[in-house]
């Protein structure tokens, strides 16, 4: 079953620094002015997340969430997160090194589509996220 | 870094500094940790100036002179802050052309829109809440014959304010006016991108304002901008920006119960009712005027009329000429005061808006006009620039549903009033609209039922003092721009007064 959400090895050598800076890290995506519908990176505890947002899966150990109203959009689409220099200010924790993460959608095909609709949808909420193992991070 | 400064780009006013500090306690600060970051331009991609790289140590700085001026400035009479304020705005509208030209280069926007629109519009914030301030009274209510209720507006105290870069100096006018006028002292961050022409404010205003009424630190939003919402010695925040982090804000306001004022996004309708193309005359040519206002300002605002939506009788005659309308739109340099539309304001911005592109086509839209980057030569090829976009589509799309931030319109058709009401309303956000019509009914009865704070009405794209605006749904709470925002920067005390002598009898 393809994955709903991927990173390229750039994006995911920042994350690896991050998380070793700055401990457990979550992202979540939702949208609005400035530099919406880019993915926001934070310390877990830094951010809430809330029961409808939806949990796309999981990249280099941390969790990505989108907003739970912003989901139905993005359903049949691949993300792909990338990373780009100089993206805007922002409270992403990479922007702070000139660094912004971008996300680059694709459309699923139709057999990647039934597959996911066989799968059912994506769970929802803070506990959708179950760490494998105290190491697996 | 500090000691090893780069080269400063031909196109920065020589009077800007080389380098900004952080301007606390009535002078420029040197950030705690002395780290600093570069401020390129999106016009050519050259730096502009260095800059503070804050952090939470600055933050607290700022605050220790707010708080140090809190007091005396809560206590200054309306018409001395009155007189401040408009002192603000004479110092703006004296350096017109050295903040337009600021603004110009560190954001992208054309010169022509910051000489005509965004700093006048800043001046004249400062104006109106200067007015508003002395007009205001509180109120009173004579409950019996020995009680009295007097109602008084007090000022919160300090107050933190993040303001985004799509409209540097306005969004900080917007803001920074009426919590001055409502005597609250403040710290305010400017966005890490677009931080000069702040910076360039308080050089003209420093002998204006008592020291540490007003501190802005530098920096960028997780390192300085979490810090500030976070912290317990602010009363309120007002944020500007996009939906995730303002829900952020909104946990770190709640960890220590204050209130704040959101504004985030849109995907605002802009409604053409067939009844314009009645006639070929001034109003006709002012309604595709109207429809190309997605390019205003490159297409980085909140309330970017991204929509648009044309009633099916007139859709393809309509279509037709205003998208020959869009196609007259120069884009340029944004010095050249004959440029249209400027560039966008960085890399990944222009980045994002390409990657909708792509989404667009894949979708199935049909691209009218533009869809592709806009390669300038002429020492310009570093700039960030876009052809104004338009894709023909339905509702349901996603280049419908997402707020691009850039020069595309997706434009769809509706039957009738109720169609352009359903489809309008068919979104997550609820920050502006604009209808077209020449029957006032119609008009009337469509901008009541759009669920939008601003609905424009055979206009776009106006900022006046003294018209509320602001979101409904995703779009935020809070309403800027009118008086109503002093309630936002108040706090009401009531004095209940008994002029009765006697015990009441409990005990």
């Amino acid at each position: 079953m393809p994955p709903r959400v991927v990173v390229t090895p750039g994006a995911a050598e920042v994350i690896r620094r991050l998380k070793a800076e700055q401990g457990k890290l979550i992202f979540h995506q939702s949208g609005g002015c400035c530099e919406g519908t880019a993915p926001m990176c934070f310390r877990q505890r830094d951010f809430r997340v809330g029961a409808r947002d939806v949990l796309l899966g999981v990249i280099e150990g941390c969790p990505f969430y989108v907003g739970g109203a912003e989901y139905q959009y993005w359903e049949y689409f691949q993300l792909t997160i990338d990373v780009t220099s100089g993206g805007g200010d922002s409270f992403s924790l990479e922007a702070a090194d000139g660094m912004r993460f971008v996300t680059r959608s694709r459309m699923f095909s139709d057999e990647e589509a039934k597959e996911l609709d066989a799968a059912g949808p994506p769970p929802r909420g803070p506990e959708a996220f179950r760490p494998a193992s105290a190491g697996v991070h | 870094m500090p000691n090893d400064q780069p080269q400063i780009s031909a196109i920065t006013p020589a009077k800007l500094r080389k380098r900004y500090d952080n301007f606390i306690g009535g002078k420029w600060v040197a950030p705690v940790k002395g780290r600093y970051f570069t401020d390129p331009s999106p016009i050519d991609g050259q730096v502009l100036a260095e800059v503070a790289r804050s952090s939470a140590e600055d933050v607290e700085l700022a605050l220790d002179a707010a708080h140090a001026a809190r007091d005396a400035w809560g206590r200054t009479a309306p018409a001395e802050r009155a007189r401040l304020l408009n002192r603000i705005a004479d110092r703006i509208e004296e350096n017109l052309e050295l903040l337009a030209h600021t603004e110009t280069i560190d954001n992208g926007k054309p010169i022509r829109e910051t000489r005509a629109a965004d700093i006048p519009l800043g001046a004249d914030h400062f104006r109106y809440f200067a007015g508003c301030i002395r007009a205001e009274e509180g109120s009173l209510g004579e409950l019996d014959n020995d009680t009295v209720a007097y109602h008084f507006k007090e000022p919160m105290g300090v107050v933190g304010q993040i303001i985004p870069w799509n409209f540097p100096f306005l969004m900080a006018a917007w803001k920074m006016a009426p919590a001055l006028a409502c005597g609250n002292c403040v710290v305010i961050k400017p966005a890490s991108d677009t931080p000069l022409s702040l910076a360039v404010l308080m050089d003209l205003i420093a002998d204006v304002l008592p020291p540490g009424v007003l501190n802005v630190v530098n920096g960028h939003g997780s390192e300085v901008g979490a810090p500030l919402a976070s912290n317990p010695r602010i009363a309120k925040i007002a944020f500007t920006g996009e939906t995730t982090t303002g829900r952020q804000i909104m946990q770190y306001a709640s960890e220590n119960l204050i209130p704040m004022t959101l504004e985030l996004g849109g995907k605002s309708p802009n409604i053409f009712f067939a009844d314009v193309m009645a006639e070929d005359d001034a109003f006709f040519d002012k309604a595709l005027e109207g429809f190309a206002l997605f390019a205003f300002n490159k297409g980085e605002v909140c309330t970017c009329p991204s929509r648009a939506l044309v009633q099916e009788s007139i859709f393809d005659k309509f279509l037709e000429k205003a998208v020959a309308r869009v196609g007259k739109i120069k884009v340029g340099n944004p010095l050249d005061p004959t440029t249209m539309m400027g560039a966008q304001a960085s890399r990944g911005q222009l980045e994002k808006i390409l990657n909708y592109v792509k989404i667009g086509k894949e979708e199935g839209a049909r691209c009218a006009i533009g869809g592709e980057q806009a390669h300038l030569g002429g020492g310009l090829e570093n700039g960030f620039y876009m052809k104004p976009t338009v894709f023909v589509g339905h509702n349901k799309m996603r280049i419908f549903q997402e707020e691009i931030f850039g020069p595309v319109l997706s434009v769809t058709k509706f039957k009738d009033l109720d169609d352009a009401i359903a489809i309008g309303n068919d979104t997550l956000y609820g920050l502006g609209a604009g209808v077209w019509s020449r029957n006032g009914t119609t008009a009337y009865r469509v901008g009541r039922e759009i669920q939008a704070g601003r609905v424009w009405t055979n206009c776009y794209h106006m900022y006046p003092a003294h018209a509320a605006f602001g979101g409904y749904k995703q779009s935020g709470f809070g309403r800027e721009t009118h008086k109503i925002i002093m309630e936002h920067y108040q706090q009401t005390k009531n004095l209940l007064v008994s002029y009765s002598p006697k015990a009441m009898g409990f005990f």
